[in-house]
């Protein structure tokens, strides 16, 4: 009896042995890419632990004193609510235009009944989404710049205004500068998406609604738009769960990091950038970015737990 | 109902002919900005159409200066090798995620998954990076941090693994006595090629555009990859000017058509990702689609 359980616990042990022997060769592939993940996303969580302390590199990190809560109650009496306030309010914006933009475009291109036109357009509309934002911002600073820029020299004296406006030191315009770069940019790319969904709704649905007499437009709201619900769901949780992410490249670079113009275009990636880099702020600036990194969490998670609620299948996880 | 539809089709091809100039129409300002003469553009400013025709800002790009030839190389050589390094990390970690036999799988999958939910922010990559593994100005700055391997990418390519290769093709292979690593190389990859292709362009693009590792690792100029010189250059026009004429007389400086020369760069920072993308649009747009759908 005894012995019976001891070969059987061995025979067991030697089959799991076995079982992850076999196996060994396809967990060393996964060890270049644990070691990347590791260095490159996990020690970084760690370093959370900088926003708590008062960091100073000549004791080292792990040496330097903790004081709390300090370097976010600087950053909550300063220029949180102005970091918050422009990252989130870009992103609402951007999340309501882009999809209305996006999915009226792309049900305009599947009207569309010659197929070259259509790819043509697909492929233009595309190409601003492919240029990189410092490309972006020689592009806006060409219609923009004060001595030579197009606006300043040819469209205003259409309008009759001679006095050259300086665009990078006034912020009034820089909202609307900023939303028309971004829509410029990026509609292209949730096109090609909604595009993709639409080319897929089934045929049928629209010769149902044609033998029912629907017209154009009718189709569009019954047939179109509910086969579409799923892909807007999914891409607008997506921006939810980044609505406390800013494209550093747009708010920095294409301003051209202007001083006047820091009331409008401060976002949370902006001012971590500012304050690591050149306002040597490490902990303000790391308090910050650890705000950002938990309510963006924080974000992703609400906005999947309502989306599990309201129609599960298009819940991420 | 037939003249009907004929004339929806024309005002949906003017609106869409309409949002295609929106899209091109600043390329144009800033192609016909770089050949126009400096005199004419101080005079009329930028333009959609060049008032003149004059090279001389590229003459100085390609003549006056290495700094852009330098750029082109630093910048061709770490989106090769980038783009080489982030497929063979991205496929090897993929393959062995795609096993459904695989034991503790999930687990796998999680830690990939996590890192797109959460992350410690650049504050203390930044000092990793540069204060204990000292990337600061060398090439790796431009290769290593956050390129080199996406959780994005490792979802996509499994997502492809699972629902094309057929766990019998695997088997197969198995039961002929290849090992795993044969496997993955000599049946899963030859039947991957449409996903390999589009990772490539998107990761070779990503590289290609990349300014934001230059501007926090590096500020030698030695180093500087085309977008990192654009980027120096928006911020400072006098950059490559100063940098042209060190050791020659300000001379020199004075004939430098700076307000063209701004423009001839950025051309010169797009005009290769627009030359190759419309050949391999169905790669972007595929790698677009599935990315977003299924990513």
């Amino acid at each position: 009896m005894n012995t019976a359980t001891v070969t059987e616990r061995r025979r067991q042990k030697g089959r799991f042995a076995r079982r992850y022997f076999r196996y060994l060769p396809l967990y060393l592939m996964m060890v270049p890419g644990m070691i990347y993940l590791l260095v490159n996303n996990y020690i970084p969580m760690t370093g959370i632990i900088i926003a708590f302390k008062q960091v100073n590199f000549r004791i080292g990190i792990l040496k330097s004193p903790f004081i709390g809560l300090k370097n976010f109650e600087f950053l909550f009496r300063g220029d949180a609510w102005l970091i918050t306030r422009n990252t989130i309010g870009y992103n609402l914006v951007f999340i309501i235009i882009t999809p209305i933009i996006a999915i009226s475009i792309a049900i305009l291109l599947n009207e569309l009944t010659k197929k070259g036109l259509k790819q043509f357009y697909q492929t233009v509309i595309l190409v601003p989404y492919l240029i990189s934002i410092v490309v972006v911002s020689y592009l806006v600073y060409a219609l923009l710049s004060t001595e030579n820029g197009f606006l300043n020299n040819t469209i205003l004296p259409l309008f009759g205004i001679k006095e050259k406006i300086g665009w990078y030191s006034s912020p009034q315009y820089w909202p609307f500068i900023l939303v028309l770069t971004q829509v410029w940019k990026g509609f292209g790319y949730s096109t090609i998406i909604y595009f993709a969904t639409v080319v897929g709704i089934d045929q049928s649905y629209y010769e149902a609604a044609s033998i029912d007499g629907a017209t154009r437009w009718e189709k569009v709201k019954h047939v179109t738009l509910p086969c579409l619900k799923s892909t807007v769901i999914t891409l607008t949780l997506l921006s939810i769960g980044r609505m406390f992410y800013s494209d550093f490249g747009l708010f920095y670079q294409v301003p051209m990091n202007s001083g006047p113009l820091l009331d409008v275009t401060n976002t949370i990636d902006t001012y971590v950038y500012r304050g690591l880099m050149q306002n040597n702020n490490i902990g303000m600036s790391s308090a910050a970015g650890v705000f950002q990194s938990v309510v963006g969490f924080i974000l992703v998670l609400t906005a999947n737990a309502i989306v599990n609620k309201v129609s599960r299948e298009d819940a991420l996880f | 109902m037939v003249e009907n539809n004929k004339i929806f089709q024309i005002i949906t091809n003017v609106i869409m002919i309409f949002l295609c100039s929106f899209c091109v129409f600043p390329f144009l300002i800033l192609f016909s900005s770089s050949i126009t003469s400096e005199m004419t553009l101080v005079r009329e400013g930028y333009s959609v159409l060049p008032r003149d025709i004059d090279w001389s800002a590229y003459k100085f790009l390609l003549t006056g200066s290495d700094s852009i030839i330098r750029g082109y190389i630093i910048t061709i050589a770490v989106s090769v090798i980038g783009t080489s390094m982030n497929l063979i990390l991205t496929t090897l970690f993929a393959y062995p995620l795609s096993r459904r036999d695989l034991p503790h799988r999930n687990v796998f999958a999680f830690i990939v998954f996590f890192t797109m939910l959460f992350n410690g922010g650049i504050v203390p990559s930044y000092i990793m990076w540069s204060r204990y593994l000292h990337i600061s100005n060398t090439y790796l700055a431009l290769i290593l941090p956050n390129l080199l391997m996406s959780a994005f990418y490792i979802i996509m390519m499994r997502t492809y693994f699972q629902s094309n290769i057929p766990d019998a093709v695997i088997e197969a292979g198995r039961i002929d006595g290849a090992s795993e690593i044969v496997v993955l190389l000599k049946v899963v990859l030859p039947m991957s090629k449409p996903i390999i292709a589009t990772i490539a362009l998107l990761v070779g693009l990503h590289y290609w555009n990349d300014w934001t590792n230059g501007l926090y690792y590096i500020n030698q100029d030695k180093y500087y990859s085309i977008q990192v010189l654009l980027n120096r250059m928006l911020q400072d026009v006098q950059y490559l000017m100063s940098s042209a004429a060190s050791g020659n007389s300000s001379e020199l400086a004075k004939d430098i058509p700076s307000v063209s020369l701004k423009m001839a760069v950025a051309v010169m920072g797009a005009i290769p990702v627009l030359c190759i993308y419309p050949f391999f649009q169905k790669y972007f747009v595929q790698g677009i689609v599935v990315g977003a759908v299924k990513g």
